[in-house]
């Protein structure tokens, strides 16, 4: 369990609305409002991406939008920056290879 | 009070271990003198730096502990002031201070310490002792666990243990989480 | 076009509080953030702060960040949050995109950039692992986001933020195994390393982390002992067994927008770089355009607050607001609880540093 249930200061952890999102087709339940990489990493789910150059694995660095370590594919985009996007109901992520792409050029 | 004593204690066990020695603390000002042993409770101010910060003056209701100005000097325990009520423990906001009174029992000293980790003990429950090494030091029973909003979620736990060990015990050890 | 009189852009400590002095003495504020709530770096800050009553000393952060947004509220200051700052124009137009998919452009008379600092890394093999981050990183998923980034933490960095949140990561469940510190003392203040300390948490000064290992995430750390010429010693590697490096190696200013905005800068590495020169109203080299708190030099919340206000204060009297002797009487306030703030041991380097900036 990687969620803080019970903390000294901030308390327990008041019941929340759930949603559903995806990673990589697998279902995850995610506390409505929450960061895309909190809800995956409350799932256990620590690599988002794969480098272009030696496909190494990412996770999150910086937590606060700067760094782009983060980025992964949501909703068909790629690059976004799951850090500071909040999960949606029906949201789709998908753990980003390398550069992405948006589509082609035809 | 001579001014040099409300300066830094220079020292080497705190920026190398993370914790004053005894001989470090017992130079600073809000250490009591050697008769904390016969006077009941009184407040340990273990603040051996120049920050600028004063809750704990503010803090006493009997006026017992001085910072005056400028806020970095090293706030000074009047022990005769001192009733020992507490009310320093939540209020520093480096936790670094607690209650010590060697007259609680004949055989056992009760310690009363700031605490901000769950789970929290219960009254009559046993606990690990600790010293400011975090090292077990021996048993102690928990006497009171004071939750008071006006201490603003710092728990402040009393636990009472064998007072062989009067100097060294600072804290409990943080229980283990279900 | 937005029309205002006094924008502020960053809405953390620094920010929030230039903006409620703007409005106290009566002009019209604007207040914009790119992240979708206010209170920048202030919320994960749950221990209680130093200082005197007037610093608010004794109050956890979270409650003073909360206290600051009631207030900005009160005074009805106009908040554009998920708002980005991209470009500013001459005149002190600001070209803003909100959500990703909206401009606006914002014609303002005085601009105050509150936009913070971000965290340094350190490299090392493997600290492109998941499970390196920066130590500000793992607060935000605890404190913010209430999710542990992993059981067993190694610190690098002894100053404050590593020591605060080595504290924190305790408090959220996690295990400390270490605290690293390259230099042969610990950094922060005594009784926050006393604390975890006494909790049981070790101390290695004069030594650093020289690899992180782990196949798809960290599974060990290695430390070796470094000489008095910091370079790490053969024979004296350690290995940790953890799932999380915390990186706590100081922070750099976020200062893009006032190198856009044509601000002169001063390099003052005490206080994390590259600083946008300020003088003692907080007035960058531009007229019109203010600096305060963490982009102005690294320091703490409580003297980003204060910048703030001397900031907001001599904004709002170049506009007419208050009169001299007004404005000399509270820019006096802020400025002798700013050096309150910068006093002892600990405050001696950083004030010597500001004062560099003011003789730049």
């Amino acid at each position: 369990m990687w969620r803080i249930e019970h903390h000294p200061i901030l308390g327990d952890l008041k019941k929340q609305k759930k949603v559903l999102i995806t990673l990589d087709g697998e279902q995850i339940e995610a506390c409505e409002g929450e960061m895309v990489a909190a809800a995956l990493m409350a799932d256990g789910h620590r690599i988002l991406r794969w480098t272009k150059k030696n496909d190494e694995p990412r996770g999150i660095f910086c937590a606060i939008g700067r760094c782009t370590d983060c980025v992964m594919i949501v909703n068909g985009v790629p690059n976004v920056r799951t850090c500071v996007t909040p999960v949606e109901d029906g949201m789709v992520i998908e753990t980003q290879k390398g550069i992405g792409s948006w589509g082609k050029i035809e | 009070m001579p001014e040099q004593q409300r300066r830094s204690v220079d020292t080497l066990s705190l920026k190398k271990s993370g914790t004053p020695s005894l001989k470090e603390l017992k130079s600073t000002p809000g250490f009591p003198p050697g008769k904390i042993l016969e006077m009941g409770p009184l407040a340990v101010i273990e603040c051996v730096q120049e920050i600028p910060c004063n809750p704990c003056e503010t803090a006493c209701p009997q006026g017992a502990i001085e910072v005056g100005s400028p806020i970095t000097r090293l706030p000074v325990l009047k022990a005769e002031d001192c009733v020992g009520c507490g009310l320093c423990v939540a209020a520093c906001p480096g936790l670094a201070i607690y209650i010590k009174d060697y007259t609680y029992e004949p055989e056992r000293a009760l310690i009363t310490f700031p605490f901000e980790y769950l789970p929290l003990p219960g009254k009559g429950e046993t606990v690990t002792m600790v010293n400011r090494l975090g090292e077990p030091v021996c048993p102690g029973e928990i006497v009171r666990v004071n939750r008071s909003r006006r201490n603003d979620r710092t728990t402040v736990i009393s636990a009472a243990f064998d007072k062989r060990y009067f100097h060294e015990v600072v804290g409990m050890a943080r229980m283990r989480r279900q | 076009m937005t029309r205002t009189e006094i924008l502020v852009i960053g809405a953390g400590p620094a920010g929030l509080s230039a903006a409620i002095e703007s409005a106290r003495a009566g002009a019209r504020v604007l207040l914009i953030d790119e992240n979708a709530a206010p209170g920048g770096q202030l919320f994960k800050q749950i221990h209680k702060f130093f200082g005197s009553r007037e610093h608010r000393a004794g109050t956890r952060g979270l409650d003073i960040g909360t206290q600051l947004l009631a207030e900005t509220r009160e005074l009805g200051i106009g908040v554009m949050l998920s708002t980005e700052a991209c470009a500013i124009y001459p005149g002190h137009e600001v070209w803003t995109v909100c959500e990703g998919k909206k401009s606006a452009l914002i014609k303002t008379d005085c601009l105050i950039i509150a936009t913070g600092a971000s965290e340094n890394a350190v490299s090392f093999p493997g600290w492109t692992l998941p499970g390196v981050m920066g130590a500000g990183a793992a607060q935000t998923m605890i404190n913010i986001n209430r999710v542990l980034p992993g059981r067993h933490v190694l610190m690098l960095g002894s100053g404050n933020v590593g020591l605060i949140v080595s504290y924190q990561l305790l408090q959220a469940g996690a295990e400390v195994e270490a605290v690293v510190e390259a230099a042969p003392e610990i950094g922060g203040y005594g009784v926050h390393s006393a604390k975890i300390r006494r909790a049981g948490v070790p101390f290695y000064t004069s030594h650093t982390v020289v690899e992180a290992r782990g196949r798809e995430h960290v599974e060990e750390a290695v430390v070796a002992a470094l000489d008095s010429n910091w370079r790490p010693l053969a024979d004296s590697e350690q290995v940790f067994a953890v799932d999380t490096i915390c990186l706590a190696t100081g922070l750099t200013p976020l200062a893009e927008l006032a190198w856009l905005a044509g601000c002169r800068f001063t390099y003052i590495p005490a206080l994390g770089g590259h600083i946008p020169w300020h003088d003692k109203t907080m007035q960058s080299s531009i007229p019109g355009l203010y600096v305060a708190g963490d982009i102005a030099g690294v320091e703490e919340a409580s003297t980003a607050m204060e910048e703030g206000r001397l900031a907001g204060i001599n904004a709002a009297a170049s506009l007419g607001y208050y009169a001299t002797e007004r404005r000399e009487e509270l820019s006096e306030q802020v400025r002798q609880r700013l050096a309150a703030l910068r006093s002892g041991p600990f405050g001696d380097g950083r004030r010597s540093a500001k004062e560099e900036i003011l003789n730049a």
